[in-house]
């Protein structure tokens, strides 16, 4: 048998199923009787609702039912809850509209559901679907940010003035400003970091289905996360107590985030499962998808960077808008919050920092988290700022990173924004990436370039991000509507094999095979003697599920704890077995030994006396193996590291050809180095999507133009270099797995090193800076209008 | 999509009756026509579905020129060795239209007599001086094209065929949209029995065109450097959010200058 303990590349069985066609996606069941429904959405991004007609949908061929708002209102169905409450910089929260399933009154932006049809096919409900006529009273949008906050700009929400949700800040303004004003000098920086729509590759599908007897509610949902989704839509929108309410998220197809949140579809289906009595299935073509599903990031930024005559960084200013769109989505507002300006020290030693954050409703699609969330706003910020420093200090861009570094001796570090850093090691990651890049023969490449008629830059990003989320009563203080544990629970069945439930979902991270390969080295037994259950409320306890790259560090912890239990107890059953003392028992590769004898149980003899529990410590000892563990992490985790991009522009076109990416990131032990290295690999292709070809495009008034993959620049396989990924390890002091986690830091250290590249390849066009996406036409516009200066000028 | 009666004549003069009722429509491959049908933009009574007319497809070349039926799949003119012996920037326009799928699906007739102003055909078509073959009528390639999604053809009638004369010299090249990756601009370049023709696709309001200015100064000189200088009017050129008017006009002339070099 291969090698498959902690450090091996075993193959992911998961890809089997998926790779062969034989996945179950949510759209994949099909249950008897069912229904199916089709939304009436909002054309306008802005207009008040005069009246819907649905008399000729509901005598159409084949329709059961129409819903519009007025007949969830009617039956005091809730608005889809908000889990995160942000407070103003004066205390009071923050502004929460309310956020209706079904349209009430106006629609704010386009895609906004309006009415739902049910009908015996799909092709019938599509078709009824047209038939429902709303009238609309339309008045002007406000898309953007600065539409928005604009005076006199159109209300979101009628009682939501000026649109502000809310205006937040963090950190020591008086340091801060103290800083500034004995600067040497002060490097300022204005960005978009730009709107971007997820785009699983699965759509977005429910089947909701009620149980006429037992008055049993159950959703297949395309969810990251399928006990917040029974917590949020039973208690807050459906009032079906927890009991009567089973959420289960079979296979899904990629999430990045916006597969977290709870939508109005899922609601919807199961809603009107009990109302027609018939299961309802609906899935999101991909025009929906775009409309609908939460979109990332969209900040407008600016920063200034205080520095002594030795380039040390003295101080960081940061004034941040935020998009939230035209509802609250379940996380939004942690988003730009405590998911970035707690970021904002970065790999560096500034002591000062403050950052206002203004978040503002705008008619378009709800902004929620995104893969990396927060964090890539923030380490673009950082890193860009960075180079900004090195520019106005005349410095090398490596040099004044290492001069600014939080020494590996100096942990834990306490940043001023909130943050204890646990461990980490930035010179190292540099070095190594350095290294991995050749960085220093880089300028040969660059002349090489030109001769061939090409700019070729470098740019680089010795970023940190914090995951691994999260502490429960740390997020709580900062106004986190839910715990942020993990559970695990571990049934050693009485033959000895293993079966696993944990709370966290798979949604393409590996679960199956990680966690396997965790388990069976912990218990000594062959991997396939260990299964991973996931995503099914009625099989697996209370989890908070997977986002925020926490999976292994905190459910992965939950885990270790349970088998320990597990461990625990089967010694004592050694010791009953085996006529020894419990602390005298060993536990290792399998087997329950009394130390220094050669007398011992295997695991499986365990289980099976525990199950048949003959000759047992009864009056001490519950028969059966079956242990929970509930983490609760004492900390984030900091996974950070370098990434060095190198970028070719033909100066004709202005198209950036990505021609090298080298990444070297801590993300604290490995378990699978092939599963981080696709993680790794993944995460840079979202990052290189935003930083040159992802952007979400509204008109003025609010029409989305980047509405299908004919318009929205989703990467490909040829936008993509050869990806060098490599690792350099600090163990995390607070988990028992030393882990970090891995899934975000491809999209959250890759952006600045690619804007970088193309900087750096203009540098001799007049600039210091381009906002995402770098595409052809604006990299173009530079060239054309920033000619570069010649030697006899 | 909509319900609608789908038909598979097995002749030209079969599917022409069936095209009489003027809210068919014909598909030959159906890579814009199913799409269209997918997202109900479209309604026809009928689908007249020309695959099963063998007559409609194969390639030969005699005589100087290479005709091409109109359901001719885009793969077979890509892998075909006569056309990559008489014109290879046929060839190699057809191996670079779409992806695999819509190369396998998608033939030359449907994507000319379609004329969507990023389509690759076109290019070729007006630059080559082709002749365009229907049911009823030889049609020249200047007068074929008459604006964005529109031809010469009458309701019902059907491209047959396509015959190209062999240019001397020729080469398309293409810059396509980040996105859709369709031709956002598209120049083909020719020289032969038509004369020097420069067919600009992708980048024009009213779709294909010739570009006059860039065929005066090539059939002077016959060189990427004859174009500098020659500039492209925005005024008839297409501006969205991958690329303005002013930038795919500097385009055509990068694209201009570097299919001259590719042609030799």
């Amino acid at each position: 048998m291969a090698f498959e303990g902690i450090g091996a590349s075993v193959k992911r069985r998961e890809d089997l199923r998926f790779l062969s066609g034989r996945g179950n996606y949510t759209d994949d069941i099909n249950r008897p009787g069912q229904l199916h429904a089709v939304l009436v959405r909002s054309p306008h991004p802005h207009a008040r609702i005069t009246g819907i007609d649905t008399a000729a949908a509901k005598a159409a061929p084949g329709v059961a039912a129409v819903f519009v708002g007025a007949d969830l209102a009617a039956e005091n169905i809730g608005g889809l809850p908000c889990g995160w409450q942000i407070h103003n910089k004066d205390g009071s929260p923050m502004a929460e509209p309310p956020h209706p399933v079904l349209a009430i009154g106006k629609v704010r932006h386009v895609g906004d559901p309006v009415a739902v049809v049910i009908a015996e096919t799909k092709a019938q409900a599509k078709d009824a679907a047209e038939l429902v006529s709303v009238s609309y009273d339309v008045l002007k949008g406000a898309p953007s940010l600065e539409a928005a906050l604009r005076p006199g700009a159109p209300l979101v929400h009628d009682e939501v003035g000026g649109n502000l949700c809310y205006d937040w800040h963090i950190g020591d303004k008086d340091a801060t400003d103290a800083a500034f004003a004995g600067a040497h000098k002060v490097a300022r920086l204005e960005l978009v970091n730009n709107r971007l729509i997820p785009n699983a590759m699965e759509p977005r599908a429910a089947v909701g289905e009620f149980d006429t007897m037992s008055g049993d509610y159950t959703l297949y949902t395309t969810s990251q996360n399928p006990h917040v989704i029974r917590l949020l839509m039973g208690a807050f929108v459906l009032h079906i107590p927890e009991h009567k309410l089973r959420v289960v998220a079979p296979d899904v197809g990629g999430g990045f985030g916006s597969k977290i949140y709870h939508y109005a579809e899922e609601a919807i289906v199961t809603w009107a499962s009990a109302k027609v009595k018939r299961p309802v299935k609906w899935t999101a073509d991909r025009t929906e998808s775009f409309m609908s599903d939460a979109h990332g990031r969209d900040h407008v930024t600016v920063a200034e960077m205080a520095m002594d005559a030795n380039g040390k960084f003295l101080g960081l200013r940061v004034h941040t808008h935020a998009n939230m769109g035209a509802y609250l989505s379940t996380f939004a507002p942690c988003v730009p919050t405590y998911l970035y300006a707690t970021l904002l020290a970065g790999t560096y030693t500034t002591p000062a920092i403050y950052a206002e954050v203004k978040a503002v409703f705008t008619h378009s699609v709800p902004v929620d988290a995104y893969r990396g969330a927060g964090r890539p706003e923030a380490s673009f910020l950082i890193e860009r700022l960075v180079d900004q420093c090195a520019i106005a200090m005349g410095m090398d861009r490596v040099e004044i990173r290492r001069r600014n570094f939080i020494p590996s001796s100096a942990f834990p570090y306490q940043t001023p924004v909130a943050l204890q850093y646990d461990s980490g090691d930035y010179v190292a990651t540099l070095e190594a990436c350095l290294k991995a890049s050749d960085w220093a023969g880089f300028e040969a490449r660059r002349a090489a370039a030109k001769a061939r008629g090409k700019l070729r830059g470098i740019g680089i990003s010795t970023y940190l991000e914090a995951c691994g989320i999260a502490p429960s009563a740390v997020v709580g203080s900062l106004g986190a509507r839910a715990g942020l544990y993990e559970v695990a629970n571990i049934r050693v069945n009485p033959t000895g094999s293993i079966t696993v439930f944990t709370g966290t979902h798979s949604h393409g991270q590996g679960h199956e095979t990680t966690f396997a390969q965790l388990m069976a080295a912990k218990f000594g037994v062959p991997m396939d003697q260990v299964d991973i259950v996931h995503g099914d409320t009625a099989r697996i306890p209370f989890g908070m599920g997977t986002y925020g790259s926490r999976s292994l560090a905190v459910g992965g912890s939950a885990m270790d704890r349970a088998a320990d239990k597990i461990i625990a107890k089967g010694k004592k059953i050694a010791a009953h077995l085996l006529e020894a003392d419990a602390a005298d028992i060993e536990f290792k590769d399998g087997k329950f030994q009394v130390a220094g004898t050669d007398r011992s149980k295997a695991l499986a003899e365990i289980s099976l006396t525990a199950y048949v529990p003959h000759n047992y410590p009864i009056e001490e000892l519950e028969p059966g193996l079956e242990e929970t563990a509930f983490y609760d992490p004492k900390n984030f985790t900091y996974p950070g590291g370098c990434h060095i991009c190198e970028v070719e522009i033909d100066p004709d076109t202005g198209v950036v050809s990505v021609v090298n990416f080298t990444a070297v990131d801590d993300v604290g032990r490995v378990i699978n180095p092939m599963i981080v290295e696709g993680q790794v690999q993944g995460g840079v292709a979202q990052g290189i999507g935003q930083a040159l070809l992802e952007t979400c495009v509204y008109d003025a008034d609010g029409q989305l133009l980047s509405g299908s993959m004919m318009d929205y620049t989703m990467p490909r396989a040829d936008n993509l270099p050869n990806i060098s990924v490599g690792t350099s390890v600090t163990l995390c002091t607070h988990n028992p797995l030393g882990v970090k986690g891995c899934g975000e830091v491809g999209a959250i250290g890759s952006p600045p090193a690619v804007i970088g590249a193309v900087v750096d390849a203009l540098k001799d066009h007049g600039i210091t800076h381009i906002d995402m996406p770098a595409t052809p036409q604006k990299v173009w516009g530079i060239i054309n209008a920033n000619r570069p200066r010649m030697a006899a000028e | 999509m909509y319900e609608f009666t789908y038909h598979r004549p097995g002749s030209v003069a079969d599917a022409v009756k069936l095209l009489a009722d003027p809210d068919a429509r014909a598909m030959s491959g159906g890579m814009t026509l199913i799409p269209t049908l997918k997202q109900r933009l479209a309604r026809p009574t009928a689908v007249v579905d020309l695959s099963g007319i063998g007559e409609l497809k194969g390639i030969t070349v005699s005589g100087g020129t290479v005709k091409i039926g109109g359901m001719t799949t885009h793969a077979t003119v890509a892998s075909s060795a006569d056309v990559a012996k008489a014109i290879p920037a046929l060839a190699k326009l057809a191996a670079h239209i779409g992806d695999a799928q819509v190369r396998n699906r998608g033939t030359m007739g449907g994507s000319v007599a379609n004329h969507d102003p990023a389509a690759d055909y076109p290019g070729a078509v007006l630059a080559l001086g082709a002749t365009v073959h229907t049911n009823t009528r030889a049609i020249a390639a200047d007068d074929f094209f008459n604006g964005m999604f529109s031809t010469a053809l009458e309701p019902g009638e059907i491209v047959t065929a396509i015959s190209f004369p062999v240019p001397e010299k020729a080469a398309y090249v293409k810059f396509p949209n980040p996105a859709s990756r369709y031709a956002m601009v598209g120049v083909f370049v020719a020289k032969g029995p038509a004369g020097v023709r420069v067919a600009v696709t992708g980048a024009g309001a009213n779709g294909v065109f010739r570009h006059a200015a860039m065929e005066a100064a090539l059939a002077k000189n016959w060189s990427a450097a004859a174009l500098d200088g020659v500039t492209t009017p925005v005024d008839d050129l297409n501006g969205d959010i991958h690329a303005s008017k002013e930038y795919r006009a500097h385009l055509i002339g990068v694209m201009a200058k570097r299919a001259v070099a590719a042609a030799g």
